[in-house]
């Protein structure tokens, strides 16, 4: 009786966690300070010290609105692999997911395989066909031929909310681990973490920004790499070993039968229900593709041969990191979960569930500390500070492009204006976002976030993904319907997403059954906007939606071609 | 780019045979991904079963080769688009380029 009441709660808190998790990234969760480490401090200054150096570097070389923006194009393919890659691959997907792993195995693969998917159709659908046709950014892309006004204000509106959303997460989460992994205040390391980053992109723009991101792409894969020949080691090279012991381990420490145990070898609660998997899948894969900081990645290498070497490159390198951190989930559950040292027993009384000390997303680094020691513990709380120095460097650099490119130059200005200025306009961007990201993230504390990277995905998914292929490949395609497909795939996936459990129950608290049943919005909104694309288009008779259509067989050639793509012979 | 350059890239054979190779790979290959995926996540789904079912006889399941699978096809299908493409398609589109470009440069003597 006492052990079914027990059971029931556990199950409860299980479900409430997973719904959460369904609908966004893994989250950091909300973390309690830890004693200062100064190991991981000292790893950390090193890193700044050199990336701070590397801005000095970059500052030199950063004279134009095309430096500023893409590097001036001069990033070659497996460079730019690499930094997509340390762009990509979130403190979020790195503790996240091996936490995930740690705590309900399978599930966690599930996870990574979404993030993985969405390359392949980045590399056969947009990467070449995107450099070919844009400049800096893809409103750009979808302003090609469509009247510039309307659709770039649009795509430029729905990359800041997709900027903003995932900045917050950023910004929320690096507080939180920073607390954790280096005992530091909350506000000071919100703070830190908006005043680098606005260094970095100020000073340094794009060459900057890629290098900080190629520096932590090769950090934190050499880290995932040896902890998880350590844990292979520890089982002999065998992953039918690592998988039996694990069963055995997890049995133990989570006091379940075997039969139990076994059953993170297949999906768990995540996937409860199909709808909200399949919908958080297709928002993972089609998000990636209209991700507006890695897209914009695109533009730094010099033609849509060296793009397409960068999505390979990048496909390489993020695929094996999620088969690192499956591994290094494993290994959590055979070195960490068992271990005393590493349990918070007082929790663990109250909960009546494992608690590991800092909170269940700690496993990896917990784990770095049990296969390496504390300097290599150091090292690893370093990579994760730096992974997201990285990633809210890119998220900025894009989000400025939007203001000051799109909305500045191109809408306001309407083109009349001088890059000196656009760029002047660029920097007091990168000053005003850091500022709101900063503001935001303090706000923000202890507020659950996990939606917000869920939401960033979504909005990226139904509003700009739909928009960006059909304007390369629909002759069709006209501004009217860009413009209300993408207003209507934006307002439904934000609308669905604040009446879905996530935040309409568990943020902001208006009552205790969500108006909107299912998690995830793409499944709906993304072919809703898609339909609005092609409605509103082909009943648009006006003149111009006449020579929109007449524009296409230049804009075809050019993206098949690269004929006319800015690039190296621009200036 | 005028208008008469785009419609005579447009009718070279070779553009043609380009675009037709690359827009079937492009979509082959999508279409594959999507298939791949979706079908995995419906199997997730409504058949737990079928995935919780052993591999080999021993622990592990056939959700974990076929999920692992997922990504290292994933990389895969990258490597082969890009391989076609490099070896294929460039050098037909750099053909048809060196074609149209000779036509306006015979007729822009006359």
């Amino acid at each position: 009786m006492k052990w079914n009441s027990l059971k029931a709660k556990v199950l409860l808190t299980a479900t409430s966690l997973y719904s959460t998790v369904a609908m966004a990234g893994p989250d950091l969760g909300e973390a309690e300070q830890q004693a200062t480490n100064w190991h991981a401090i000292i790893m950390f200054l090193i890193f700044v010290g050199f990336t701070l150096f590397i801005t000095k570097w970059a500052a030199k070389q950063t004279q134009s609105t095309q430096d500023f923006y893409t590097a001036g194009g001069g990033i070659s393919g497996f460079q730019n692999g690499l930094a997509i890659a340390g762009d990509y691959m979130s403190a979020a997907s790195f503790l996240g997911i091996s936490a995930l792993v740690f705590s309900s195995g399978f599930d966690g693969l599930l996870y990574s395989l979404g993030f993985m998917v969405g390359w392949p159709i980045v590399l056969f659908l947009i990467a070449e066909r995107l450099r070919n046709l844009g400049k800096y950014n893809l409103s750009d892309v979808v302003s090609f031929r469509l009247e510039e006004k309307p659709v770039r204000t649009l795509a430029a509106i729905s990359s800041l909310v997709v900027v903003a959303f995932y900045l917050i997460a950023q910004m929320v989460g690096a507080g939180q681990l920073i607390k954790l992994l280096f005992g530091l205040n909350y506000n000071i390391a919100v703070v830190i973490v908006g005043l680098l980053m606005m260094a970095y992109v100020i000073f340094g723009g794009m060459l900057a920004t890629t290098w900080v991101q190629i520096i932590k792409a090769v950090m934190l894969l050499s880290g995932a790499t040896f902890m998880a020949f350590m844990v292979m080691k520890g089982v002999g090279f065998s992953f039918s070993n690592m998988f039996t012991q694990s069963i055995e381990v997890f049995s133990k420490v989570h006091d379940v039968s075997l039969t139990d145990a076994a059953k993170i070898m297949g999906p768990g609660k995540l996937a409860a229900n199909p709808i909200d998997a399949l919908s958080l899948g297709l928002a993972l894969m089609f998000g990636t593709a209209g991700l507006p900081h890695i897209l914009m990645r695109f533009f730094t290498v010099k033609d849509a041969k060296e793009a397409r070497k960068s999505v390979v490159v990048a496909t390489g390198f993020i695929g094996y990191f999620y088969l690192l951190t499956f591994i290094i989930g494993f290994g959590a559950i055979l070195f960490v979960s068992n271990n005393p040292q590493f349990l918070d027993v007082a929790k663990m009384a109250v909960t009546g569930k494992l608690e590991l000390v800092g909170g269940n997303n700690m496993a990896a680094v917990h784990l770095s500390d049990a296969l390496g020691g504390d300097l290599f513990m150091g090292f690893i709380s370093a990579v994760a500070f730096a992974t997201i120095l990285a990633v809210v460097a890119g998220l900025t650099l894009s989000g400025a492009s939007a203001i000051s490119h799109d909305l500045y130059a191109n809408v306001f200005k309407k083109g009349q204006t001088t890059p000196a200025s656009e760029l002047r306009m660029s920097k007091i961007a990168t000053l005003g976002l850091a500022i709101f990201a900063m503001i935001l993230g303090i706000l923000f504390e202890k507020q659950n976030v996990a939606f917000m990277v869920g939401l960033a995905f979504s909005v990226a998914c139904c509003a700009n993904f739909p928009v960006l292929v059909l304007s390369m490949f629909w002759k069709g395609l006209t501004t009217r319907g860009a413009v209300i497909g993408g207003v209507v795939g934006l307002v439904t996936a934000v609308v669905l997403i604040v009446l879905s459990k996530a935040v309409w129950v568990d943020t902001l608290k208006i009552s205790d059954t969500p108006i909107n049943p299912f998690n995830g919005p793409a499944l709906f909104a993304m072919p809703l906007s898609f339909l609005c694309c092609w409605f509103f288009s082909v009943t648009d008779n006006s003149a111009r939606a006449k020579k929109e259509r007449a524009a296409f067989d230049a804009q075809y050639v050019r993206s098949m071609t690269g004929i006319g793509a800015s690039g190296a012979s621009d200036h | 780019m005028d208008q008469n350059q785009v419609e005579q890239i447009l009718r070279n054979p070779k553009f043609q045979k380009m675009v037709k190779k690359k827009s079937t790979l492009s979509w082959t290959l999508t279409v594959i991904m999507l298939v791949l995926y979706v079908g995995f996540m419906l199997l997730v789904g409504y058949n737990k079963e079928f995935l919780m079912s052993s591999f080999s006889g021993g622990v592990t399941t056939w959700g974990i080769p076929l999920g692992l699978g997922i990504i290292v096809l994933s990389f895969l299908l990258c490597g082969v688009y890009s391989f076609i493409a490099n070896h294929t398609l460039d050098q037909l589109s750099e053909e048809a380029l060196k074609e149209v470009e000779a036509i306006t440069h015979d007729k822009g003597l006359h």
